[in-house]
């Protein structure tokens, strides 16, 4: 069927209205982010005057570089383990039969249900009696927690998929089960390991709640939580614009790894979720 | 015994090493050997997952029946349920509740709407699919707390574009503009999601059976409900238990954009501030117990409707 003019046009229209809901708001972050502190007062959309000020100015600070950082190794770690972890278990689900998997896929959908708010308080507990309270691991441990139900899910849904009697073919042709492993299981699996490692970080790095409730100082204070507690260098200026340039570093990358990513973040969030 | 292992050999050769596998009490070595290593395989996120979520669970249970506040740790003791009545007993919890049951009935209906718009949009659009696709992911990736700062600055009198277009109004110094506005921040960021969820329901139907209805004269309107959403009620049903016990455990947006002033605080918030506000660890354990028991009445009502079709049941088989 070919398509019409106006139909093009109606899509065309529809995709600028979804676009510019989304830009717009990301816009007035940018905008903000590069207003002089003078400028703040001035509610018009664009600034008058751009300047690179705000983020030279968190950039050279500890106040965010020190939680930027943190962010950072607290999230490749948490990833990592939980991306190890989650596909060790997930492989058990789609591949091994032993008792207890359904209470495991349950516990994992209840987890990934949870409300951190109910863990907070115990865990503050706990923490600080472990002397686990404000450092990187405190926060590592509950980011590998909630990270692991959705990898687990995205994985063992990816592994069902994969034609394991490939394996077999390997071995009747010779090769040894390390070679079957890493060169025919491996490269088929790893896709579905990108996956959920994109969105386990992408979970680590946008958590808040635990991020200001673990820590106490910049030592492994995360950069939305450290976002939260900046103040202006003075008492009497506003930190609007530092914030706003934090923000947008914060989303850069985020905005990179979506438009690198889109295909298997979109099968990510929607693989093991519905398949009836 | 004897006569189990007769039923084994006289059944169907195809039938036979299932049936065996769940009759006989021993089971073979390479079965025990599989058993063993689909358990140690799982052990550690196992490990993990009771470390942190089911372990603390208890102990705040068992935190919520004392009394513990960490401005006098010497003068613990054993209250019972007191905490409980305390809470329950008490006007902050239940505008607590309140607050958080609009807003999660709110953005969620809200999201159910858009997100529907938006899936629809995302799988028919006939231009740039890639792109609405990757576009519509960036509120989904966002940090919630730099959208919502976003949202603050936006609507601050005197600075933000947003007052300025709605007469320099100043929405969030009170309630239900308030509300409204963080209502706005949960549903930008979080329709998306919806429609990713709502998506992959939508690649389901199958394109024959629209093409029948369109051919004997169904209205679009007709063909999506008539087809499309009764086949996607699955996926409609997994988008609303994801995104309700997100919603219900709303946290960064009242704490950026109103840090829960002007009683807009949701129960997470509240529990937030009976720890390191008031330092009340008994309290704040009771209300944390609370609301797990809210989320997971809701989860059980949910996974009771869904019947076979829970998440996750087909990774079982």
């Amino acid at each position: 069927m070919a398509v019409t003019t106006r139909q093009k046009a109606g899509w065309g229209a529809a995709n600028t209205v979804a676009i510019l809901i989304v830009a717009i708001p990301v816009l007035w972050l940018v905008s903000l982010s590069f207003k002089t502190p003078g400028a703040i007062t001035d509610p018009s959309f664009w600034p008058a005057h751009w300047t690179w000020g705000n983020y030279s100015g968190i950039l050279t600070s500890s106040t965010f570089v020190r939680p930027l950082l943190n962010s950072i190794g607290i999230g490749l770690i948490a990833t990592l383990i939980a991306v190890v972890f989650a596909s060790m278990a997930a492989y058990a689900i789609a591949r091994l039969a032993f008792p207890g998997k359904r209470l495991l896929v349950a516990g994992a959908l209840l987890i990934s249900l949870f409300p951190q708010i109910s863990l907070v308080t115990p865990l503050y507990n706990i923490e600080r009696s472990l002397s686990l309270f404000n450092t990187w691991a405190g926060l590592i441990i509950p980011y590998i927690a909630f990270g692991l139900p959705m990898a687990v899910y995205i994985l063992a849904a990816f592994f069902q998929q994969i034609p394991w009697q490939l394996e077999k073919a390997a071995k009747v042709d010779g090769a040894t089960p390390w070679q079957a492993f890493t060169k025919v299981i491996a490269p088929l699996a790893s896709p579905g390991m990108v996956t959920s490692a994109i969105l386990v970080f992408m979970f680590c790095w946008n958590e808040f709640l635990f991020a200001i409730s673990l820590t106490s100082t910049i030592s492994a204070r995360t950069a939305p939580a450290a976002l939260a507690f900046f103040s202006g260098s003075s008492q009497f200026t506003t930190p609007t614009g530092p914030i706003a340039a934090a923000a947008v570093v914060i989303t850069i990358p985020i905005i990179i790894f979506v438009s690198v990513f889109q295909r298997r973040i979109v099968s990510g969030l929607t693989s093991g979720a519905v398949k009836g | 015994m004897s006569t189990s292992t007769k039923t084994v050999a006289v059944a169907a050769p195809g039938v036979a090493p299932a049936r065996h596998r769940r009759k006989k009490p021993r089971l073979s070595a390479g079965a025990r050997a599989e058993r063993r290593l689909g358990f140690l395989l799982c052990a550690p996120a196992v490990i993990v997952m009771i470390g942190v979520a089911a372990y603390p669970i208890c102990y705040a249970v068992y935190l919520s029946l004392q009394k513990y506040n960490l401005a006098f740790p010497n003068a613990v003791k054993f209250v019972g349920l007191d905490n409980y009545g305390a809470v329950l007993s008490s006007a902050y919890w239940w505008q607590a509740l309140k607050v958080t049951v609009i807003i999660t009935i709110f953005s969620v209906a809200l999201e159910l709407v858009l997100g529907m718009a938006l899936a629809e949009l995302m799988f028919r659009t006939l231009l740039g699919r890639g792109i609405i696709r990757t576009v519509a992911l960036i509120p989904y990736g966002i940090v919630t707390v730099a959208a919502a700062y976003g949202w603050l600055y936006a609507w601050t009198p005197n600075e933000g574009y947003l007052s300025a277009l709605f007469n320099n109004s100043a929405p969030l110094t009170s309630t239900v503009p308030s509300l409204a506005i963080i209502i706005l921040a949960e549903v930008w960021k979080t329709t998306p999601f919806m429609a990713l969820l709502l998506l992959s329901g939508l690649a389901q139907v199958p394109g024959d059976l629209e093409k029948a209805a369109k051919m004997d004269g169904a209205t679009v309107w007709q063909r999506f409900t008539r087809i499309t959403l009764p086949l996607m009620k699955p996926a409609i049903l997994v988008a609303l238990l994801f995104r309700g016990a997100d919603a219900f455990r709303i946290f960064d947006n009242i704490y950026i954009l109103t840090d829960g002033g002007n009683n807009t605080y949701s129960v997470s918030i509240l529990g937030y501030d009976n720890l390191f506000s008031a330092l009340n660890l008994g309290i704040g354990s009771a209300i944390s117990v609370l609301i797990f028991l809210c989320v997971a009445i809701m989860a059980a009502v949910f996974i009771w409707g869904f019947g076979a079709k829970a998440p996750g049941a087909d990774l079982v088989k």
